[in-house]
């Protein structure tokens, strides 16, 4: 069957099961019910604190076929799904499903335990190019890897589509009756927003820290009430990588001139005023669209109402000068990120829930005005791509992308019109990751496009002098540097299901040839 | 032309390829290209037409050619090579 942005998709899945298509970025609201929950109560007097990780795996009972969960706020720093994994493998136990909120080149171990079929399923909403990734192409994973966006995993879980056996939780700072946060301590890494949803739904819940202090740990992120053991091992995280990166503002004359017309666009279209709201990524060229929007808020006085998403320290700095009230976070990307988020009370934590759930009660991107975003590829139809490469391989995964486009009031994509050889414009994206209706504008070194959704914008933009080209035109003189590429082959082979943030298929990843 | 000499001509940085030329014993023209997968699935077949068609456009008839490419457009590889070429007679 065709979904609604026009791809072919089977109705049944083997390994992943019946298809939902997606229907439309708005199609899918209404009355919702949350999943029930099982848990064992806890008497006074009993003790939560356990030696080691395999007196952990024992004592919460894993058995083949269960889903085994941890967040990514340790980024490619993170040892705790390595430690738990490698427990698991130890045990002989098989056909595991992990269900990650992000996977990185350090957990390559994976890679193994997928050719060994320890592991055979994946869910993920974020994923970086490396092994693992590598590997899910390849197609050694025995189910399809199944790709959700930070709101998407929160609504699975929340909905009862995705069940957590054992949620493993690091802990930068915990105590022995299971309160966590995640400011102080060694590997302190900041909010731990994406673990919010299994620490309240799945069976069991373990902490799993490197700095058990006095009772009460506070400022507690995870109360205790939702803890069922604590663990301590030797190191839950490198503080190397656990600080992200990409966090400054790029140096390369392309993406700064992007900036600048990214910015002279957002405030022409009139989104620069007292109140506004803003995210962006902690990409380079990201970066330098905030830092020209933070000119431009300067010389008109400009006092917005929040700034969302993962935090760097170049949106501190925005709060610290006035130019933000307040900060939404889900995950800190810097340690400058991390001390506001402890120190300062306007700089709030919010849950992946919270943050892009479309089946709550209104997530916080549906207060955002203005959204930032990247793009490995662009259609004619402003669908985005952020999961493949232009040769199929896996990239990446929606992250808040899906999320926050839907939400925003104004998604703009800033991107190079082409990256080395690659033209980024193209007819038809490789993997459909953002639907182009919820895309309004299209920001490059060459010019910009609006969707034709977007009228309104348009007019403003061409009033204001901007270079405004129609998203074909984008598409030649893309191709004109670089040549028109040969089709790329694929399999039949799935290897992974890009579930839209409302759990409907909006694509499939298939094997390239 | 001849090949008298090895030379070369560019760089790995991003956007750009190093073209590596030298005399071919063996005669005719012999060219070894590398690049990212992902850019010799699209435009392998299109970098190889262009690194022949100026060593043709240059009277050039028996030359080894490695070429390591990072993603440079035609105009670059064809200064690349010619410079290479120019370099080497």
């Amino acid at each position: 069957m065709k979904n609604a942005v026009g791809r072919e998709i089977p109705e049944y899945i083997e390994g992943y099961g019946k298809v939902r298509p997606f229907m439309g970025a708005f199609a899918n609201y209404g009355v919702r019910e949350r999943a029930s929950v099982r848990l064992r109560s806890v008497k006074p007097g009993e003790q939560k604190l356990l030696a080691s990780i395999d007196e952990v795996v024992d004592k919460v009972n894993l058995k083949d076929g269960m889903t085994v969960s941890f967040h990514h706020h340790l980024r490619n720093g993170d040892y705790v799904l390595n430690l738990v994994m490698a427990a698991i493998a130890k045990r002989g136990l098989k056909d595991i499903h992990v269900a990650a909120t992000g996977i990185f080149p350090i957990h390559e171990p994976l890679v193994e335990y997928m050719k060994k079929g320890i592991v055979t399923g994946i869910s993920v909403n974020y994923i970086s190019p490396g092994p693992v990734a590598k590997a899910i192409t390849q197609g050694y994973l025995k189910n399809p890897a199944r790709f959700m966006s930070h709101g998407g995993r929160p609504r699975a879980i929340e909905s009862g589509d995705l069940h957590i056996d054992v949620a493993f939780i690091a802990a930068p700072e915990a105590d022995a009756y299971g309160n966590i946060n995640g400011v102080n301590g060694p590997a302190a890494c900041g909010t731990l927003s994406y673990a919010i949803a299994d620490s309240i739904y799945a069976d069991k819940v373990v902490a799993v820290t490197d700095n058990l202090s006095p009772y009460p740990a506070c400022p507690i992120d995870i109360t205790q009430d939702f803890v069922d053991y604590v663990v301590v091992v030797d190191s839950i995280g490198d503080p190397n990588g656990i600080v992200s990166g990409t966090t400054k503002v790029t140096k390369d004359p392309v993406g700064l001139r992007i900036a600048k017309i990214a910015a002279q666009a957002i405030d022409a279209a009139g989104y620069i005023k007292n109140e506004m709201s803003f995210q962006t990524g902690a990409g380079g060229t990201s970066l330098a669209v905030a830092a020209e929007v933070r000119k431009i808020m300067k010389e008109k006085g400009v006092v917005g109402s929040f700034a969302a998403g993962g935090v760097t320290g170049y949106i501190v700095d925005m709060l610290n000068d006035g130019l933000f009230r307040n900060i939404f976070d889900v995950q800190c990307f810097d340690l400058k990120a991390v001390a506001s988020y402890r120190d300062n009370p306007r700089h709030q934590a919010m849950s992946g829930s919270l943050y892009g759930n479309p089946h709550d009660k209104g997530a916080i991107v549906n207060n955002l005005d203005v959204m930032i975003l990247g793009a490995t590829e662009i259609d004619l139809d402003f669908n985005v791509n952020v999961v493949t490469g232009s040769d199929g391989t896996i990239m990446g995964a929606s992250g808040g992308h899906n999320d926050t486009a839907a939400g925003a009031k104004l998604a703009m994509v800033v991107t190079n019109l082409t990256k080395g050889r690659l033209p980024v414009v193209k007819e038809k994206v490789t993997t459909v990751t953002t639907p182009g209706e919820t895309i309004d504008v299209l920001v490059t070194e060459r010019g910009i496009a609006v969707n034709p959704r977007r009228q309104d914008i348009q007019e403003k933009l061409v009033a204001a002098g901007l270079p405004v080209k129609s998203i074909e035109e984008l598409k030649e003189t893309a191709e004109k540097m670089t040549g028109k590429p040969e089709p790329i082959e694929f399999t039949d082979k799935i290897v992974a299901v890009v579930e839209y943030r409302d759990g409907t298929v909006i694509d499939v990843v298939r094997q390239p040839k | 032309m001849v090949i008298s000499k090895a030379a070369q001509a560019g760089s790995s940085e991003t956007s750009d390829i190093l073209i590596m030329v030298s005399p071919n014993p063996d005669g005719g023209i012999k060219l070894e290209l590398d690049s990212k997968k992902v850019i010799l699935k699209q435009f392998g077949k299109q970098i190889e037409k262009v690194i022949r068609e100026k060593i043709a456009e240059m009277g050039v008839k028996d030359i080894m050619v490695i070429a390591k490419d990072n993603g440079a457009l035609d105009y670059t590889i064809r200064a690349r090579v010619q410079a290479a070429i120019e370099r080497a007679i």
